[in-house]
């Protein structure tokens, strides 16, 4: 119950004015389709730098929390998924909201989120410390092997392709080891004095995020959104509650499918809600009625994609591996202030961990009521034109990768990166894992050449990287993920796109 | 099967081979060899999937991925040409913020589908830019207290 002691941190008038500007904004940019958590999140890390690392993370989990429950806006009333993690709301929700129920299906959107969300929090209150100090545990092999099935991982489970997927974790894997190698002082891959002193990370993930979207926008040329906002008629909040709990089914089965979804490294929101969905139509005594505006099909999408949330940065504050892009961009943003995930973070920076943990837990009830009275105003952000958008988000870039070192080297890299990765989208290249490569590439080669010394002075490297328990479990758990991927392709069972569900 | 042309595949991932290859023999052959222990595994499995991927797409079974329409390329280039302008020689040569005023003003009029013979459209877009350009110096030079490049004006 550690936690409890860190609540009054969150409370702090700054503090708390941060985690409102997060949750407010985050609903608002949510609601913007084209601007995913994950690279609002990344726009918004060069905000952080002169905050304290508390502070920082509050802005941060805030925006993430809200970003994902205010893409629901746009899914319900324009049918466009604010997030990937949205895809499902829109089979029920926008059905709702033609016929003339968008406040309602809002409503229960929010309710069930921050339900579903808070159940995720907890989790991620109580499985963290524990997972932390069983983490203790975990050699330099292990942590190797954790690293490159962080990348494996999201590689095969969050591409269309399983071979272009590793392939992209092989590109940042190559990336981050540009610039001095940290033994022996030698220039590797120096092709341009910016990238000098290695690839930065932040800056690499606003172009990796930002201006593939930015490109996609230019690409739609001068077409107007064709998505038609519909007007939402007033709805009393008291009887969504008393829908949503009368729909506990569907709340149970969506908060406990984005609970364990979310602790799988990789599965991400997207495959949450739609598991979610297909599971509470499954158990349904009334199944006929999804797809044609049942609340049900909002309430278990809405708690499952929330739900996910704080699972998914227990990999990341235990074993220091992101599971997820949004996670990758979290860690960076814990990087900047010299904080390492795992134990150390829970020994040595508690104020840190909990201060942020909690804001998370206090911002899902914010996100429920804020959301309720913000979906009219983040409905009209929605409509914000592509060239405005563009423009925005590439000004944002730009200054934003500028901030981290003062830099016009960073500025190079984000906008080569961004420009190149927008061409590898174009090819069914992710974004995803070339971003876990670059950021678990460090922790990958650092543990290799320490594991390397280790094993030079005790055993051979081969049994020392490939014996073990915990060796055998980790490389067993890399080639299953590769090899269902791999069988999922071949049956040709992927999860519905978000392009495929918008047409 | 995606309606992709076929060489659109062929060539990306041809040159995503010759990145892969050409990385793996400079991994194999820059000294000290233990900098680039790493470096190797890693293009050696980069080298052997990139080859794999062009392989698969000069036998026609690549299966992902749009590609580029002429119309897609048609609009993306305007806005990519005044996009890298801006970012490798305007911001820096003319100061962030000019450049940036720059940019964006005709960022969003080659995309702004209003009519450009209305002097509404004109003024409209004059006052987007204004606001864009006072939020970022806001958050910038004021909040953040962000050094930027000044060339000219400011």
């Amino acid at each position: 119950m550690e936690f409890l002691g860190y609540f009054g941190e969150v409370f702090t008038p700054f503090n708390f004015m941060l985690l409102l500007i997060g949750t407010i904004g985050g609903l608002i940019l949510g609601a913007t389709p084209g601007l995913s958590p994950t690279m609002a999140v990344a726009l918004l890390i060069p905000f952080t730098f002169r905050l304290e690392a508390a502070q920082g993370l509050i802005l941060l989990g805030a925006a993430y929390t809200s970003t994902v429950a205010g893409g629901a806006v746009s899914a319900i009333l324009l049918k466009i998924p604010g997030a990937p993690a949205n895809i499902a709301t829109t089979l029920d929700g926008h059905t709702m909201a033609q016929k003339g129920e968008g406040a309602k299906a809002l409503q229960l959107s929010f309710i069930s989120s921050a339900i579903g969300g808070v159940f995720g929090v907890l989790l991620l209150i109580f499985l963290t410390p524990v997972l932390a100090k069983w983490a203790l545990a975990f050699g330099p092999s292990h942590l190797f092997w954790l690293a490159i099935l962080g990348v494996t991982v999201i590689g095969s489970l969050d591409s269309s392709s399983v071979v272009k997927g590793l392939l992209a974790g092989c590109i940042g894997m190559w990336l981050a080891t540009i610039g001095f190698d940290d033994i022996m002082g030698a220039q590797r891959f120096i092709f341009h004095p910016a990238v000098g002193g290695g690839i930065n990370v932040i800056p690499a993930l606003i172009g990796l995020f930002a201006i593939p979207q930015v490109i996609t926008m230019f690409a739609k040329g001068k077409s107007q959104s064709a998505a038609e906002v519909i007007v939402v008629q007033k709805s009393p909040i008291k009887a969504a509650f008393v829908e949503v709990f009368s729909r506990k089914r569907a709340l149970a089965i969506g908060t406990a499918v984005g609970s364990i979804i979310g602790l799988i490294p990789g599965v991400g929101g997207q495959i949450a809600g739609l598991v979610a969905y297909d599971q509470s139509k499954k158990f349904s005594p009334e199944r006929e009625k999804f797809g044609t505006g049942h609340p049900e099909g909002v309430v278990a999408a809405e708690a499952a994609n929330n739900a996910m949330v704080g699972p998914s940065l227990v990999p990341l504050l235990t074993l220091s591996i992101p599971g997820s892009p949004t996670a990758a961009v979290l860690l960076g943003g814990l990087l900047i202030h010299g904080i390492f995930p795992g134990s150390d973070l829970f020994d040595n920076h508690p104020e840190v961990a909990w201060t942020f943990i909690n804001s998370m837990l206090i911002g899902q009830i914010l996100m429920c009521i804020f959301g309720l009275y913000v979906a009219g105003l983040a409905a009209s952000v929605a409509r914000v034109p592509h060239s405005v958008m563009a423009a925005v988000v590439l000004g944002l870039a730009v200054f934003g990768s500028y901030s981290v070192q003062n830099s016009m080297g960073d500025v190079y890299v984000m906008a080569s990166l961004g420009v190149g990765m927008y061409f590898l989208e174009r090819f069914g290249f992710s974004a995803a894992p070339l971003v876990l490569g670059l950021i678990l590439g460090p922790i990958a080669e650092a543990n290799f050449v320490q594991g390397s010394m280790i094993a030079n002075a005790t055993s051979n490297l081969w049994s020392y990287f490939f014996n073990g328990p915990l060796n055998v479990t980790l490389i067993f758990v890399v080639v299953a993920s590769i090899a269902y991927s791999v069988w999922m392709e071949l049956r040709n069972k992927r999860y519905t796109t978000k392009e495929e569900i918008v047409e | 099967m995606s309606d992709l042309p076929l060489n659109q595949h062929r060539v990306a991932s041809g040159l995503i081979a010759a990145v892969g290859v050409w990385i793996a023999y400079l991994s194999y052959t820059q000294e000290p060899q233990a900098a680039f222990l790493f470096p190797r595994m890693i293009s050696t499995v980069f080298a052997v999937l990139a080859l794999w991927t062009f392989g698969k797409a000069v036998l026609g079974r690549s299966k992902v991925g749009q590609g580029l329409s002429k119309q897609d390329m048609k609009n993306i280039l305007p806005g990519l040409i005044v996009a890298l302008v801006y970012i490798f020689w305007a911001a820096k040569g003319l100061g962030f913020y000019t450049a940036s005023t720059i940019a964006f003003f005709i960022l969003i009029s080659l995309y702004d589908p209003s009519p450009n013979a209305e002097r509404r459209t004109w003024i409209k877009r004059i006052i987007i830019t204004a606001g864009f350009l006072a939020v970022m110096y806001g958050l910038f030079a004021t909040l953040l207290n962000v050094y930027t490049p000044r060339e000219i004006f400011f």
